[in-house]
């Protein structure tokens, strides 16, 4: 059993939890996951880790609550258990021997693109962070954000805070003026990264993007969330979740994560993504 | 005077009709007087050839004569003096091709049904004694058991009987490896493998669960917090594909995938919060014991029509020939001499059909296996909307990627040598990991060696 020991609520639906985890605790890093499962009856559920305390021995993490398990999990409060909690599964991010580096962060993604900006930050990089928001009633991690960031872009879609738009136009102006990037990471939705993935392609800047198929295990034996890369199939838990964005079919990854919406569709309110049909309108 | 019938006692079974729609268990075991009838059948050699099948070395005619005398905790004292598991092994075990192949009694007719008088000992105890193990007292030497499926269950249970403090790590929620995310219920209940958990812990094995070695803690740093030894156990990995168009599409997934969600997050069961596709028609892709598990869950999650797309002929299926047998009464369509092409997809990439093409064998290949060929012109449309993939595995990478040292074969299997020792020193290894997918019976034979060899090494 793994303890709640802090838990607040950054926007109506998004939640920050730090979970009593040390052995997790003591070896996470950025771009990693974990998986939890609230009860015996409950799902296997990842979610990229926002944070960790080593001393403290606790996991953060920032979670929407769009589907059963995120919705049942966001009705805990602090003091309360959780059945399982395992990790730290997948690959960290890369964040060694970059000079400048642009995160670009989407929603909630931001939650979990922070670790790794503040991991490049540390690793001796300039960082540029975009990060973008619906509105402005559901901004999360300004303050965070700014004290990691040399550069920090707040966009949102509809002009409520910050600048009016999408993360990708200040990043293709960025691009346009001569910006060299190393690297760009993205961490969002899938039309965000695929779209950002889009914008840097024609500059050569690499891209990596932060993947979230279907999971179950997470160790690398049910094959659930194999994606295609480059025209291979890999397997996110153990090969990412950190992939080239320019390599990456997300066509095929928005299919298969649809595969049980039916099921979900009860709980889950039905959010289509204004990026998709924006981006599309601004890459030629 | 020996029970002189050619064949075996028969073991009762539910229903066919019935049991294809419910994940209650298949067979139902022996009664006493059953099993005091079959173990009549035994003729007691001196020189038992049974035995010498057997990967964990069960005193097979000893226990037998036991169970003859309807003395069945005697039987089930000796098969536990050398077997941790025999609830599993009386269950899964191929004995056709491990102890009963070698039973006299088999030259004319069947022979001796040790398999099911092994269960229902194992089975008898737990349900009339079911004492607990005794703890040995501790020579408070730490041994590392990582994976807690077959392999590393009997190599901490050796290890806790010689008083080793054995740690079981576990990386899913549930202890027990393939014994509960692969093996569907109706073959082995979970609630027998728990048991088996209990009482491994009752000898003082402390089981971790949630802890993916290689991720949270490295073998490296496992011998930092003082084990003195660790065993490998970590069974098989990554599910193989086809790589035929249309692997993407949604309702295709391994049978990794398929059974996980079914047995160990027991999607059958409505209260359970994992889901699973509701399929009219599944095709299960391979020929191995695995994929007759998939296509009899499939059966028994309503799926109108099952069928196993094997390139090869029925009797080239790698398959126990009970659970081919088990399957075909349930209902479960064989293709054989068929293979997948290209998985076809509806507009809203759901999966509406699969492309085969048929086969015919040709010249025997380097298993000795005559090679299927395609017969051009003759592709065709299987009506499925579910393709489960069952074609083996490959190693995981977890741990051999992060033990420096550690020497795995061409397809990244661990290296062991004749004492099931790794290419590092008191590193040892067993199972899957070692094999590529094999058996339980192998897995367990591997980790009991390895606890005999983690012994003499920790007293050199």
């Amino acid at each position: 059993m793994y303890k709640i020991v802090r838990k607040k609520e950054l926007n109506p639906s998004v939640t920050l939890m730090e979970i009593e985890a040390p052995f997790i605790a003591k070896k996470a890093k950025a771009g990693q996951f974990i998986i939890f499962r609230i009860d015996e009856q409950g799902e296997r559920v990842p979610l990229t880790i926002a944070g960790y305390d080593r001393e403290a021995g606790t996991i953060t993490i920032i979670f929407q609550k769009v589907g059963f398990s995120t919705i049942a999990l966001g009705a805990l409060n602090e003091g309360d258990y959780i059945r399982d909690f395992v990790g730290p599964l997948g690959k960290p991010t890369p964040v060694e021997g970059k000079k400048k580096v642009c995160v670009v962060g989407g929603g909630v993604g931001c939650a979990i693109a922070l670790p790794s900006a503040k991991g490049f930050k540390e690793a001796g990089a300039e960082v540029t962070v975009i990060a973008g928001f619906r509105s402005k009633d559901i901004v999360i991690l300004e303050e965070e954000f700014k004290a990691v960031a040399d550069h920090f872009i707040l966009m949102t879609d509809d002009g409520t805070y910050g600048r009016h738009g999408l993360v990708t136009e200040p990043l293709k102006e960025l691009l346009e003026n001569g910006e060299q990037f190393d690297e760009v990471l993205a961490i969002g939705p899938i039309p965000m990264m695929k779209f950002v993935s889009l914008t840097t392609k024609p500059y050569g800047v690499h891209t990596s993007v932060s993947l979230n198929p279907i999971m179950i295990d997470g160790t690398g034996m049910c094959g659930g969330c194999r994606v295609t890369v480059g025209g291979q199939t890999k397997f996110a838990c153990v090969d990412g979740p950190e992939f080239d964005g320019h390599q990456v079919d997300f066509a095929e990854l928005m299919s298969r994560n649809a595969t049980y919406r039916d099921r979900e569709a009860e709980v889950t309110e039905t959010h289509t993504c204004r990026m998709d049909a924006m981006g599309k309108a601004l890459i030629k | 005077m020996a029970n002189m019938t050619l064949t075996k006692t028969p073991m009762p079974e539910q229903d066919p009709k019935v049991r294809a729609r419910n994940f209650k268990e298949v067979s139902l075991g022996y009664t006493a007087e059953m099993a005091m009838e079959e173990a009549g059948r035994c003729l007691k050699c001196r020189n038992p050839k049974c035995v010498t099948g057997c990967p964990v070395n069960v005193r097979i005619p000893e226990f037998i004569a036991k169970v003859q005398e309807g003395d069945f905790k005697a039987a089930y004292e000796i098969i536990s003096s050398t077997n941790a598991l025999p609830a599993l092994s009386g269950r899964v075990c191929p004995q056709e091709s491990q102890c009963e192949c070698h039973c006299v009694r088999g030259i004319k007719g069947e022979p001796v049904a040790i398999g099911r008088l092994e269960r229902f000992v194992a089975d008898w105890y737990r349900e009339n004694v079911n004492a607990m193990p005794e703890k040995v007292p501790s020579n408070g030497i730490k041994v590392a058991v990582v994976g807690s499926g077959p392999a590393g269950m009997t190599c901490a249970s050796d290890l806790a009987k010689r008083g080793y403090a054995v740690t079981m790590f576990e990386a899913l929620h549930t202890a027990g490896g393939v014994l509960v995310y692969g093996i569907p219920e109706f073959r082995l209940p979970k609630a027998i493998v728990a048991n088996e958990i209990t009482k491994l812990e009752a000898q003082g094995v402390e089981v971790m669960t949630n802890m993916v070695i290689g991720r949270v803690l490295t073998i490296d740093e496992l011998f930092e917090m003082g084990y003195k030894a660790v065993f490998v156990g970590s069974g098989a990995g990554l599910p193989m594909f086809m790589n035929i168009p249309g692997e993407a599409l949604k309702g295709v997934m391994s049978a990794n995938e398929y059974l996980t969600r079914t047995n160990l997050m027991k999607a059958y069961n409505e209260e359970a919060d994992t889901p699973v596709i509701q399929s009219k028609a599944v095709a299960v892709v391979g020929g191995g014991n695995v994929a007759m598990d998939a296509a009899r869950c499939a059966m028994r999650l309503g799926a109108e029509h099952v069928y196993i797309v094997y390139r090869r002929g029925e009797a080239e299926m790698p398959a126990r020939l009970e659970e081919v047998h088990h399957a075909k009464e349930e209902g479960i369509e064989l293709k054989t001499l068929c293979n997948p092409v290209e998985i076809l997809g509806d507009e809203t990439g759901r999966v509406k059909g699969m492309k085969c093409v048929r086969m015919e064998l040709g010249e025997p290949d380097a298993s000795g296996r005559r090679r299927p060929v395609e017969i051009p012109g003759s592709e065709f449309i299987l009506d499925v909307d579910t393709v489960v993939m069952s074609l083996g595995t490959s190693p995981n990478p977890l741990i051999r990627s992060t033990t420096p040292g550690l020497d795995t074969n061409r397809k990244g299997c661990l290296i062991v040598d004749e004492n099931e020792m790794t290419t590092r020193e008191g590193v040892f290894a067993g199972g899957d990991a070692v094999t590529g997918a094999a058996t339980v019976i192998l897995a367990m034979g591997a980790g009991k060696k390895a606890a005999a060899a983690i012994d003499e090494f920790l007293n050199k």
